[in-house]
């Protein structure tokens, strides 16, 4: 080994040097992203009179114009319309939510009686967010509860007629309470449906599979509607005289099949994304199809098609309002008959109470979105290429 | 074969016809076809006796009984002495227009919003997901609403319309014979006179011209690299034809431009609230799924392939229009395909602002006359019909796009 002169090496590092001035701060980020080129500035004037012609008059209507308290439709009118604001004023009447806030939530339910559906919420999320966040302990017990106790808590605390409380007939309920119901059952439905549906339809038995592609292909190809229509209109023709259907219970019948069909192309993507090895591995290991398909395939499966589930779940959620068609009221069916309630009716109520809804919906599938966008990565076991 | 053999059950000899899975999956299958079988068999006679207890005949007789509704919109003649089969066709057809009108809007709303969402501007960025993320997750009928009650229902009287035009300041009034008010949009109408079809011809024979030189230029490029300006000549022909058409027929085409009378505007094409609010709604709901289809499919093309056509001398424009373009189509049309159908299945949800749609028509006429199964089947013919024609349309435009791989 010979010796070499490092003393041209510098022992110690250089630091670091201040980036250029044109390339940090507020102002390069805006050249950069804003003002990049002439054409991009344009867009981004373009975009500015956008925001400024949208922005300032709605936080002005839904803010600062906006009543939020009051007894009738009087604070929401203007004079000219008999109410007290000056002429050419327009914001939100949130007084018309505030007043109307429980039936939103909960529909005609008797006032006495509403402790029970606030009571069925609490167990809801007492027992939905636990069941939500990874880490909390119990995963097993807390299902269970929240799968088979839950479903028939929530059946008897709201329906009543047992342990001394008084019957509440469906035609009472409504709002958000309907909405969740319908979305819940809706879901917890279609899921087990959708699966049996893609399986039966990737089957190898002929009749099975043509049963099922049938079913899939008639209800994807028709609008939710008809089969609503179908579930309220047909469904008592098709029962024997004399039984008669609860019409909450021929909508849940209605929705539940109509997602279990778009469940089961979802599923079926995942069962196709499988590798071929994976069945094969599963038959060589000896186990019986339905043990191949609960412990090998299914897992893998559903793993891979979360984003379309939620997906679905959103959907389903988005399409319990169109219950409102077949006479129900549900959240936007009990905003939308409030619009003709004498006290309230100005031109104010209407858009305050769809943005109301709106929100609301929005807050439930946006939060879906996010909690399947988060449960994605938690699950994501590096497999991917 | 190998189950039991690992199972270990002994006393099942291996030729026992108990564990053969295909004497397994038909009896499973003939199962399935018993329980069936019962199941229609009840559902159909209990159809049977429910009807003839509320006297209604079934069949399809009823389609030639006299309407005696009107429709607020309508493409053919339609009053109530019509029958019920051309209310059905009345409402077929505001389905068609309706979907059609939308699917076109929904797609320009759709094409512009999702490329904006890959924006290398801040600004046109955040505005394009907020557009997105408000609309994804809200129920189409609330949109329908939204524009109904909250917009339409809300604007002034006929006698105090919106007249749209540019205001250049005092009297002066670029106008656009155009008016707003709550009974909808009042267009100015074109009056097709004496020699008109000469217009249409010309652009008949402007868009066979374009598809023509379009055809040409293409073998001439083939062969010796030439190219020639397609798209210009194209419009060129098909807006200058029948604009030639048009002088030479001696101007014959007039506007009727809608006038103010003492109660409501007369002339002109009314485009009816119920229309509008569906079609808006239908058409900045859908948008929003499509931008995210089309952010995907450019996103989906790699990198690599703007950077190749970028050192093959393609200007930014060219690359896009000839490289990034026609590779994400390909992951585009499967998912457009999609939305477009749900638009059309969404446009029933007209019946719950009166539209007078196929399911809204189909409605009133169930509830005159009680033929609920033949109703139900008319509806469930004509949009599985509608899915299969879109679907076999696109796959065909699918199969037109795909990859031709060696």
């Amino acid at each position: 080994m010979q010796e070499h002169d490092l003393s041209y090496v510098r022992t110690e590092m250089v630091l670091a040097q201040a980036a250029p001035a044109g390339e940090k701060g507020a102002g390069a980020w805006v050249r950069k992203n804003l003002f990049a080129t002439p054409a991009d500035s344009i867009l981004t004037i373009i975009g500015l009179l956008i925001v400024a012609w949208i922005l300032p008059p709605f936080l002005d209507w839904a803010f600062f114009s906006a009543q939020w308290t009051g007894a009738d439709r009087s604070v929401c009118a203007t004079v000219a319309q008999g109410g007290v604001q000056p002429d050419g004023w327009s914001g939100a009447c949130w007084a018309f939510v505030n007043a109307k806030f429980m039936q939103f939530m909960l529909g005609r339910y008797p006032d006495a009686e509403r402790w029970r559906p606030i009571l069925t919420a609490v167990i809801f999320v007492a027992l939905l967010v636990p069941l939500l966040i990874p880490s909390a302990p119990r995963k097993i017990l807390n299902a269970v509860l929240f799968f088979f106790v839950f479903p028939f808590v929530a059946f008897v605390l709201l329906t009543g007629g047992w342990f001394g409380l008084r019957p509440v007939e469906t035609p009472l309920w409504g709002g958000l309470m309907v909405t969740l119901v319908l979305s819940f059952v809706g879901i917890a439905v279609s899921l087990p449906l959708g699966i049996i549906l893609a399986l039966g339809r990737r089957s190898q038995m002929p009749i099975v599979k043509m049963l099922s592609v049938i079913f899939i292909e008639t209800v994807r190809g028709v609008p939710l509607v008809t089969v609503l229509f179908m579930a309220s209109v047909m469904l008592p023709l098709f029962l024997p005289a004399g039984v008669s259907f609860d019409k909450l219970m021929r909508a849940l019948v209605g929705v539940a099949l109509f997602a279990s069909a778009y469940m089961a192309e979802v599923i079926r993507g995942g069962l196709q994304a499988i590798p071929k090895g994976q069945y094969e591995g599963a038959d060589s290991l000896g186990l019986g199809y339905w043990q191949k398909m609960t412990l090998i395939v299914l897992p893998q499966a559903l793993k891979l098609v979360i984003p379309g589930i939620v997906n679905t779940f959103i959907g389903l959620f988005k399409d319990t309002s169109l219950v409102y068609i077949i006479g129900m009221f549900d959240l936007l069916g009990i905003v939308r008959q409030n619009f003709s309630d004498a006290t309230w009716a100005s031109a104010q109520t209407p858009i305050t109470g769809l943005i109301f809804a709106a929100f609301v919906f929005w807050l439930f599938c946006f939060g879906m979105s996010r909690y399947s966008i988060f449960m994605e990565r938690r699950l994501d076991t590096g497999h991917k290429r | 074969m190998a189950l039991q053999d690992i199972a270990g059950t002994t006393d099942v000899g291996r030729g026992s016809f108990v564990n053969d899975p295909k004497i397994r999956g038909i009896f499973f299958q003939a199962v399935v076809v018993i329980l069936l079988f019962i199941l229609v068999y009840w559902i159909v006679g209990n159809t049977i006796e429910n009807l003839r207890r509320s006297n209604i005949s079934s069949g399809f007789g009823f389609l030639s009984g006299r309407a005696g509704f009107d429709v607020s919109t309508s493409l053919i003649p339609f009053n109530s002495d019509s029958t019920y089969a051309r209310g059905l066709v009345v409402g077929f057809l505001n389905t068609l227009l309706v979907a059609v009108c939308g699917i076109i809007t929904a797609s320009i709303i759709g094409f512009t919003i999702g490329v904006g969402r890959l924006s290398h501007n801040w600004l046109i960025r955040k505005i394009c997901t907020v557009y997105v993320e408000i609309f994804r997750n809200i129920p189409p009928l609330l949109v329908i609403f939204f524009w109904y009650f909250g917009v339409l229902s809300v604007l002034p009287q006929p006698r105090e319309s919106l007249h749209v035009g540019i205001p250049l300041g005092g009297e002066n009034f670029i106008s656009f014979g155009t008016y707003l008010n709550n009974r909808g949009v009042f267009l100015p109408m074109p009056v097709w006179g004496q020699g008109s079809w000469l217009i249409l011809a010309g652009l008949v024979v402007g868009i066979a011209l374009t598809i023509f030189v379009a055809r040409r230029a293409r073998i001439r490029q083939a062969a010796t690299g030439e190219q020639f300006p397609v798209f210009w000549t194209g419009v060129g022909l098909i807006v200058g034809l029948p604009v030639l058409a048009f002088l030479l027929a001696g101007m014959p085409v007039t506007l009727d431009l809608p006038v103010a009378s003492t109660f409501n505007l007369v002339g002109g094409l009314q485009v009816k609230p119920e229309f509008l609010s569906l079609y808006l709604a239908l058409s900045f709901y859908t948008a929003a799924f499509i931008a995210e289809i089309v952010r995907a499919g450019i996103l989906g093309v790699s990198k690599g392939q703007t950077e190749a056509s970028s050192a093959l001398g393609l200007r930014s424009g060219q690359a896009l229009r000839l490289v990034v373009i026609p590779q994400a189509m390909r992951i585009v049309i499967p998912p457009l395909t999609s939305q477009y159908l749900n638009l059309t299945k969404n446009s029933s949800l007209a019946i719950a602002i009166g539209f007078p749609d196929l399911v809204a028509i189909g409605g009133t006429i169930l509830n005159q006359t009680g033929q609920a199964i033949e109703i139900v089947a008319i509806w469930m013919v004509v949009y599985l019909g509608l899915s299969l024609t879109t679907s076999a349309f696109m796959n065909w435009f699918n199969a037109k796009m795909a990859l031709v791989e060696r």
